[in-house]
């Protein structure tokens, strides 16, 4: 990390006093934490702590009873999902939701989907307007298949795809959209260790070279702790700590909620 | 061995794009086109060109609709009749309202409204999925069959509820409906409609609107989730297929039968536009051409083959089998291959790269 100077910036992106509840069931509770430009922002916390629906409620697919959302310097209440993914909010998810019949190239294109601005009539010509504006976006699409080392697959429906390839274009199919937010939930669950490292270079080589913030969530903490600039500790939907991984490790009552304590 | 994309090199993203990347496609797909173009009409008889022809072509036409909705899109719908009926319906208020307007624009006019009312009746399938958007579909259907025969203004108030298509040409005296109308030109004017429109659909499922129908189809959640507008893209396809059904269905009263009732494009209509997607192949544009032959051939040759193997089967007996074998055979492909004879073919062209070689 101390390789090279890394840009960090403003906030851009302040969650206040967020609540969500489904019924009596409470899933975040005043939670409140920032991100700002260009940095790596761990959410870490047991299972059912309400990470996922942090996220969630971060790319506006929940909307919060209580809190406010500010992104870049916007304050709303809630987020709502196409202005999300319009204003440069992208994400991967913790159970695979690719578009299965499609091929891997098929599947990052869509993720151009918003850029694309030809009518259904130019589309239904093709020739001309839209021909070339599906090449300018294959050539963006080309360059993500290079990042991420798929080019083999390119033309693969991605049902046939092993796990950790499928993972990938789905990486792939965020990128695609040339996010300002990345938010990554397990990006690395289920894989090996070289898996991981892969996955963990990606997320280096995004951040670093496009200059993405990533939001991101994982259990192995190893993973978390190398890869962060600050971590927010959720537990039971209770925020618990917040800070750089070396004050979150430490932390009392964070080392209580994952070993367990006797009372 | 045969058939082979090995050293077929692509150096632009243009010829990567392009609809049949490998020569023997493109050479087959001139070969098929010089075979519907000219040796069809050359040598075709009456009945093949009237009785086979026409209503496969028409019938494609409709299937590729349909599965623009369903199998690219994942709408299940039972409307497709009440969309063919209302473009034959509208082309015929069309062709009797402005006498002097050219059969295209008649068509093109009558795919349009019915695309209106498909637009109309695919709003609820923002809220409603899988079955129970058949069952709306399907009171469309009904509703819409119910309309033609109840008013009487659908069919300038002819005494039997059946439309008449008025004579028309389509350049000069070449006419293409109407009894001085031939079957070669009537056939060769479906053909060019039929390989426009396939085009189109082709276009469309290869841009930015078909991928999204797709990510609709297969992940509705995700595809929200990464800017693709629900309501909207659905609304397109419906728009889309039901413009391919309306001109179906204008084609289908115009050029193929002359003059229609609206129960010829009952509820039996759908199921069997909707057998031919689930045969030919779901989201294939080459399936709903495969599909349509399939089912328009299959009771022809039926017909034909106890004959022909010199058997002795009764009439009635024959149209038995004729459900039953097609009963078995949607079992059999909703089992055995969901994505029909058009997924047969590129298994079959993916052996045919290594034939005679196992691996």
């Amino acid at each position: 990390m101390d390789m090279y100077e890394r840009k960090i910036g403003d906030v851009i992106l302040a969650l206040d006093n967020i609540s969500l509840s489904f019924g009596a069931m409470k899933v975040l509770d005043d939670v409140s934490f920032d991100v700002r430009q260009g940095e790596i922002r761990s959410i870490i916390g047991p299972n059912g702590a309400g990470k996922s629906s942090m996220l969630n409620v971060i790319n506006g697919f929940y909307h919060p009873q209580q809190g406010s959302i500010t992104f870049r310097g916007e304050k709303r209440k809630e987020m709502d999902v196409h202005k999300a993914a319009a204003s440069g909010i992208a994400r991967t998810f913790q159970n695979i939701a690719l578009f299965k019949g499609m091929s891997t190239l098929d599947n990052i294109m869509t993720g151009r989907n918003l850029k694309m601005k030809c009518n259904i009539f130019q589309q239904a010509w093709y020739w001309g307007k839209a021909q070339k504006e599906e090449i300018e976006h294959r050539q963006k699409v080309e360059e993500i298949i290079d990042f991420l080392e798929i080019q083999n697959i390119r033309k693969t429906p991605v049902g046939r795809l092993p796990y950790g390839f499928q993972k990938r274009v789905e990486l792939g199919r965020a990128l695609a959209a040339e996010p300002e937010i990345l938010l990554l939930d397990e990006p690395m669950a289920g894989m090996n260790v070289e898996e991981k490292e892969d996955m963990s270079r990606f997320i280096l080589d995004i951040n670093d070279e496009f200059g993405t913030t990533i939001i991101l969530i994982e259990h192995d903490m190893g993973v978390v702790m190398d890869l962060s600039d600050r971590v927010v500790v959720l537990d039971y939907g209770r925020q618990l700590a917040d800070g750089s991984p070396d004050e979150v490790r430490s932390n009392q009552t964070v080392i209580d909620a994952y070993l367990g304590v006797s009372h | 061995m045969i058939y082979r994309e090995a050293g077929v090199y692509k150096s632009t993203y243009r010829a990567d794009h392009a609809i049949f990347t490998i020569p023997q496609d493109r050479w087959s797909m001139i070969g098929i086109f010089a075979i519907a173009f000219l040796l069809i009409p050359a040598v075709g008889s009456e009945y093949w060109l009237g009785a086979i022809m026409l209503p496969f072509l028409i019938l494609a036409l409709a299937a590729l609709g349909l599965n623009i909705l369903t199998g690219y899109c994942g709408q299940l719908s039972l409307g497709t009749g009440g969309f063919m009926a209302t473009g034959a319906f509208s082309a015929y208020k069309l062709a009797t309202a402005f006498p002097d307007v050219h059969i295209l624009f008649v068509i093109l006019g009558a795919g349009l409204i019915a695309a209106a009312v498909g637009i109309l009746f695919g709003i609820p399938s923002l809220r409603i999925k899988g079955f129970y958007l058949a069952v709306a579909t399907l009171a469309s259907q009904f509703f819409l069959i119910w309309m033609f025969i109840t008013f009487g203004w659908f069919t300038n108030y002819s005494a039997s509820g059946v439309i008449s298509a008025p004579p028309m040409t389509i350049i000069g005296d070449i006419f293409v409906t109407g009894p001085q109308a031939t079957l070669v030109a009537k056939y060769l004017f479906t053909l060019s409609i039929v390989v426009v429109m396939a085009l189109v659909a082709k276009n469309l499922v290869r841009s930015n609107i078909g991928r999204e129908w797709m990510a609709v189809r297969d992940m509705d959640i995700a595809a929200e989730i990464i800017g693709i507008p629900m309501l909207s893209t659905k609304l397109k396809a419906f728009a889309v297929s039901s413009f391919f059904c309306g001109v179906a269905g204008a084609l289908w009263a115009f050029l193929y039968t002359g003059s229609v009732s609206p129960l010829a494009f009952g509820v039996d209509r759908s199921f069997q536009v909707l057998f031919m997607i689930i045969i030919g192949g779901l989201g294939s544009v080459m399936g709903a051409f495969l599909g349509a032959a399939f089912i328009v051939l299959l009771p022809i040759l039926l017909n034909n083959l106890p004959t022909m193997l010199g058997l002795n089967i009764k009439t009635d007996m024959i149209s038995h089998m004729e459900y039953m074998i097609f009963g078995a055979l949607i079992v059999f492909f909703l089992i055995v291959e969901p994505h029909g004879l058009a997924r047969l073919w590129s298994l079959l062209k993916e052996k045919l790269r290594l034939w005679p070689f196992p691996h």
